[in-house]
């Protein structure tokens, strides 16, 4: 057995196969659903682990299909794919948890979890896809996997939004399909290669790879949730919260800024886009973002929706640390892919919990609510501070080398975007901590429901806690040997070394 | 390898094609109460024979038969290249799944009339697709068009009736003009036999007039805007497994004998006549998906659908390169069996609730899960969303339309996916509301439901296997010597 | 002008004409005579073409006639048959005002 081509396909497989069997399980089979699900994550995370360790050792993991003529699927295990790779198994299995504990009792539950399978065997693919092909074929792929998710509780407000999304990201993917054809007729190949491809092709105008840039980006840019592309995110929120925390907050968005990254560092390589004089505009569109987003979320009184919006601010973190012209930034771009993923989820889980539990979805209905769930509460704490950037948590590292990086790239006025955001980020966490832990209570919560002497369903509190606590892991841990931030290094290495 | 496998190269598989359906429609006939089983035989018969007659092109190259031991310029002459051993596996899958689909979807008392009409449109379709001479492409043709006309009168309401005869009027009125042009041709170089007309033809008045008298009446019978209006009565008022195989495979056939007689006869034709085609196209792909958006019916939501996708095809005139090509044969292979899975969705839905009003679907999702599925996933191919075989047809014309410059076609292929998108959305989302009109619910027949999901996997899998399928195109070289590669 | 030429260019004039008034008149009948003029039209073109100065008429074009006239047939029978049907469906031999598209 070829385990260096079979590898990856594995990986796919461990969530597409239950996915298939899921949807045809009839809706009381609850404890197969839940064993194939949580089976599937597992087996999922174990074979990532083994392709990572693999890796470090020199392994080569790599699938080549034929597609079409010239053409091949191509799925490769190279160190930017296995940093998504590994965030998206861990971060499934979490949340396989959490929305089993979630969706308990609600219809249609063998649906949701196909569904959800089929998305994360899509974000899986993005991560592992090797040429830009085959990144297309399961970007789009994550776009029909998601929508059944969004429009799932079939309310008005549901399939408005489900509609919204589907305008977006149609649109998005037909420009990145534009992008990708003209940029085969031009390059006559699309596999990624550190530093890119594009830099030997001379006969092409730099005026058509600029617009393919464009095209390219904007496709992207749309799950991404650039500016001004970001328009489905906030609505997407009516989705059930495990949607909201993993695709939109980690999955689908992470899949935009992940192709973002590939295009600048596999396609066309860094140096090449500096040359070409888009890394700046780019930057600052991201900027824009940062700064937009953050504005947005102060006046969002709906739970879920000031996430949202800090969700918009904080993935353009990492499109910033890319286009900064520096390796200091590009790791703090890079290190935030995975930081911004676990802090985040963290944040949704818990908006998720104070949902199901008690009735909340919004800031104004939080007063006191930490001495009611303590633990949740003290997840969100942990996770709010490493979204402003308290050291020694997550978030500050990012920060860090966004700002190091770009003093050391000449780019001082990202430190004034930096300092800003934190403070406007800062403005739309505390009050809610505040609220929260020295606040009374109203006299009773809109909806509760009583889990004894528990605050929540373990289903519903552990995935929260765990996140948390990675949350600080990484943080602490960053300089241990494979820490994200150790992996977001190696990967700059290979494209800023001479 | 083995003796057995090779002389299985030998047997004349292409005759036994048409032979066997010939025979399938006659016993059907004589024995109504066994329709049935007569008919899904001699389905799968023509199935294995349309695998040997593949095993024995990828053997031997590009074969030809002479009936009766008359060759050409006397007889009639049988031909089987790549394109046309193509056309006969579409014809076979697509057709496997509508006879299978019948089974369900008739009474007796239909069915005994669905049967023979349905084999005499197989026998036709086969006979059309290995004809060697422009005649009997015209016999074949006419018979083509007789038993569809037939089969859309089965429905029998006066819709469908009237829908039947302004078909069969149209049918006729395309026959004759091509049958006009076959009478010029022959007179000017004294054969009707496609090889030997290949080598004399030449660019003269009188081939002119043919090429134009035969390329209208074509035009007519493939429905390409502005003459597509017979198609969508015809195809929303006919019995589903008729749309089905209206759509998907009909007007295919007279696709193909335009696309022949470009491709070997005409080869002088100017780059402006093929501009035109370009530009009708264009007009039916974005007219026939504005249409769609418009309907509130599902059956005619999919006849303009129809309409649209036949107009991507003659983007490729304009386009002239292998690459260009290959992708309207993407198109022509997945939109027939993503239309068939649609229409044949459409029938369960229309079988479980009586009606196929699209706003008032009542949460079809639930009630009928891999119907809606099915729906979803012809959906996705029609869009020329990845993974399927829509997707590949689209990459390869964009792709051909940004080699050769003309990259305005590409704009109007995003345009139709667009358009597409926006109506299979539509559908979709309504199949998750609830409906204000309560209705009795039929139970639909599983057959039905199965052979709707895997005609919508047929689609999305020809995404996934672009380069056996391109291989045997190739052979005898359909497309040799037009244009350049890629 | 040879009577070959003279044929052929009457066939092509009753091609002509059956074809206006294909399109002109509404009454089903009148439009299967339209087709069924049509059709004379290209037979007698094609017999006129089938003519030789020498020797015997060319046979492959006259079997293309027959073959023609057999098809033509067998369409006007079901043509009549379906144009009945319609008439009884809609209490009118015509088709139906096509939807404007």
């Amino acid at each position: 057995m070829n385990w260096g081509a079979a590898l990856p396909l594995f990986v796919l497989a461990s969530s597409l196969l239950p996915g298939l069997v899921i949807f045809f399980l009839p809706e009381e089979r609850v404890a197969i659903r839940s064993t194939l699900n949580l089976v599937g994550a597992a087996l999922k995370l174990v074979l990532a682990g083994v392709m990572v360790w693999g890796i470090f050792h020199g392994s080569h993991f790599e699938t080549r299909l034929p597609l079409l003529p010239g053409l091949d699927l191509l799925l490769r295990a190279d160190p930017l794919s296995m940093l998504f790779v590994g965030l998206s198994s861990i971060l499934w299995l979490v949340t396989t948890v959490y929305a089993i504990g979630y969706l308990e009792g609600s219809p249609n539950r063998s649906r949701f979890f196909g569904f959800f399978s089929l998305c994360v065997t899509a974000t899986v693919g993005v991560a592992l896809a090797g040429n830009l092909i085959t990144f297309l074929l399961f970007y789009e792929l994550l776009t029909l996997a998601t929508y059944p998710l969004i429009v799932h509780r079939g309310t008005e407000v549901a399939r408005r939004a489900g509609r919204t999304y589907l305008i977006y990201t149609v649109a998005g993917g037909t420009l990145l399909l534009i992008g990708t054809v003209w940029l085969y007729t031009l390059a006559g190949t699309l596999e990624f290669t550190p530093r890119g491809f594009l830099s030997t092709l001379d006969g092409a105008s730099s005026t058509a790879l600029v617009i393919i840039f464009v095209l390219l980006i904007a496709g992207l840019g749309v799950k991404a949730a650039l500016i001004p592309l970001h328009g489905w995110l906030p609505q997407a929120m009516v989705a059930p919260a495990p949607v909201s925390a993993l695709l939109h907050a980690v999955a689908v968005v992470k899949a935009g800024a992940f192709g973002i990254v590939r295009v600048i560092y596999d396609v066309y390589g860094i140096q090449f886009s500096a040359t070409l004089g888009v890394t700046l505009p780019l930057a600052i569109v991201a900027a824009v973002t940062i700064i937009y987003g953050s504005m947005r979320a102060l006046f969002q009184d709906d739970l879920k929706r000031r996430l949202a919006f800090s969700t918009v601010s904080q993935v353009a973190y990492i499109v910033l640390g890319i286009t900064i012209v520096g390796p200091i930034a590009a790791v703090g771009g890079l290190v935030h892919l995975v930081h911004q993923g676990v802090m985040k989820i963290t944040l949704f889980f818990c908006a998720g919990n104070l949902a199901e539990t008690l009735g909340i979805h919004k800031v104004s209905e939080m007063n006191g609510v930490g001495r009611r769930m303590p633990w949740t509460m003290a997840a969100f704490t942990i996770a709010a501070f490493g979204m402003i950037g308290v050291p020694p948590l997550a978030g500050f590292i990012s920060k860090w080398y966004l700002g190091l990086g770009a003093l050391d790239a000449g780019q001082g006025w990202v430190i004034f975007i930096l300092a800003g955001s934190s403070l406007l980020n800062a403005g739309y966490f505390l009050p809610i901590l505040y609220a929260a832990w020295f606040k009374t209570p109203a006299d009773a919560w809109p909806a509760e429901r009583s889990f004894g002497r528990r605050e929540t369903a373990w289903a519903l509190l552990a995935p929260p806690l765990v996140t948390a606590f990675l949350t600080l892991a990484v943080g602490l841990l960053a300089s241990a040997p494979f820490s994200p931030l150790q992996w977001a290094r190696f990967i700059t290495t290979l494209e800023y070394a001479e | 390898m083995p003796d057995v496998l090779l002389s299985i190269a030998d047997i004349p598989w292409g005759v036994m094609t048409i032979v066997l359906p010939l025979a399938g429609a006659m016993s059907s006939f004589l024995w109504p109460r066994r329709a049935l089983p007569l008919g899904l035989a001699t389905a799968l018969a023509i199935v294995i024979c349309v695998a040997g007659l593949g095993w024995q092109l990828v053997q031997q190259g590009a074969q030809r038969y002479a009936v009766g031991g008359w060759g050409a310029p006397l007889g009639i002459d049988l031909y089987a290249d790549g394109l046309s051993l193509l056309m006969l596996m579409m014809t076979a899958v697509v057709g496997l799944g509508i006879s299978i689909y019948s089974c369900g979807y008739f009474n007796l008392e239909r069915a005994r009339y669905f049967w023979p009409l349905w084999m005499f449109l197989w026998a036709a379709l086969n006979a059309l697709f290995l004809s060697a001479d422009i005649f009997n492409l015209y016999v074949t043709l006419e018979l083509l068009g007789l038993a569809a006309v037939a089969l859309v009168a089965l429905a029998g309401g006066a819709d469908a009736l009237t829908g039947a005869m302004r078909y069969l009027l149209v049918s006729l009125l395309g026959s004759l003009c091509y049958l006009l042009g076959v009478t010029l041709l022959y007179h000017s170089f004294g054969s009707v036999d496609i090889a030997i007309l290949a080598e004399r033809v030449e660019s003269s008045p009188t081939v002119w007039a043919a090429m134009g008298l035969m390329i209208t009446g074509l035009l007519l019978k493939t429905a390409l805007f502005p003459l597509h209006f017979w198609l969508p009565s015809a195809h929303a008022s006919a019995p589903a497994p008729v749309s089905a195989l209206l759509s998907a495979l009909v007007v295919k056939a007279s696709f193909y004998i335009l696309l022949r007689l470009w491709l070997e006869l005409f080869p002088f034709a100017s780059a402006a006549l093929a501009q035109l085609l370009g530009l009708l196209g264009a007009a039916a792909v974005l007219w026939g998906g504005l249409q769609a958006l418009r309907q509130t019916q599902l059956k005619m939501l999919i006849a303009y659908s129809t309409v649209a996708q036949l107009g991507y095809l003659f983007l490729a005139f304009p386009l002239a390169s292998i690459t260009g090509w290959t992708g309207a044969l993407y198109v022509l292979l997945s939109h027939a069996a993503a239309k068939t899975a649609m229409f044949m969705a459409a029938g369960n839905i229309l079988y479980f609730g009586g009606h196929d009003r699209i706003v008032d679907l009542d949460r079809v999702v639930q009630h009928l899960p891999l119907t809606i599925t099915a729906f979803a996933l012809a959906g996705i191919s029609i869009m020329g969303l990845p993974p399927s075989g829509g997707f590949i047809a689209k990459w390869l014309l964009l792709e051909a339309a940004i080699l050769s410059g003309q990259w305005w076609w590409g704009i109007v292929l995003i345009l139709g996916g667009l358009l597409s998108a926006a109506w299979v959305f539509k559908v979709v989302g309504y199949a998750f509301t609830r409906s204000e009109v309560p209705h009795e619910a039929r139970a639909v027949p599983a057959a039905m439901e199965w052979t709707a999901l895997l005609m919508a996997m047929v689609a999305i899998l020809l995404g996934l296997f672009v380069p056996w399928l391109l291989a045997l195109m190739e052979i005898g070289l359909p497309f040799g010597g037009v244009g350049s590669a890629g | 002008m040879s009577p070959a030429l003279l044929y052929a260019l009457v066939g092509v004039g009753l091609f002509t004409l059956g074809l206006y008034a294909l399109i002109v008149h509404a009454h089903l009948l009148r439009k299967i005579l339209a087709i069924n003029v049509m059709a004379s039209g290209v037979f007698l073109v094609l017999v006129a073409l089938a003519a030789r100065t020498q020797g015997t008429p060319d046979p492959v074009a006259h079997a293309m006639v027959i073959t023609g006239i057999v098809v033509a047939v067998s369409a006007t029978a079901l043509a009549l048959a379906l144009m009945l049907r319609v008439r009884a469906a809609t209490g009118r031999a015509e088709l139906a005002e096509e939807p404007l598209e």
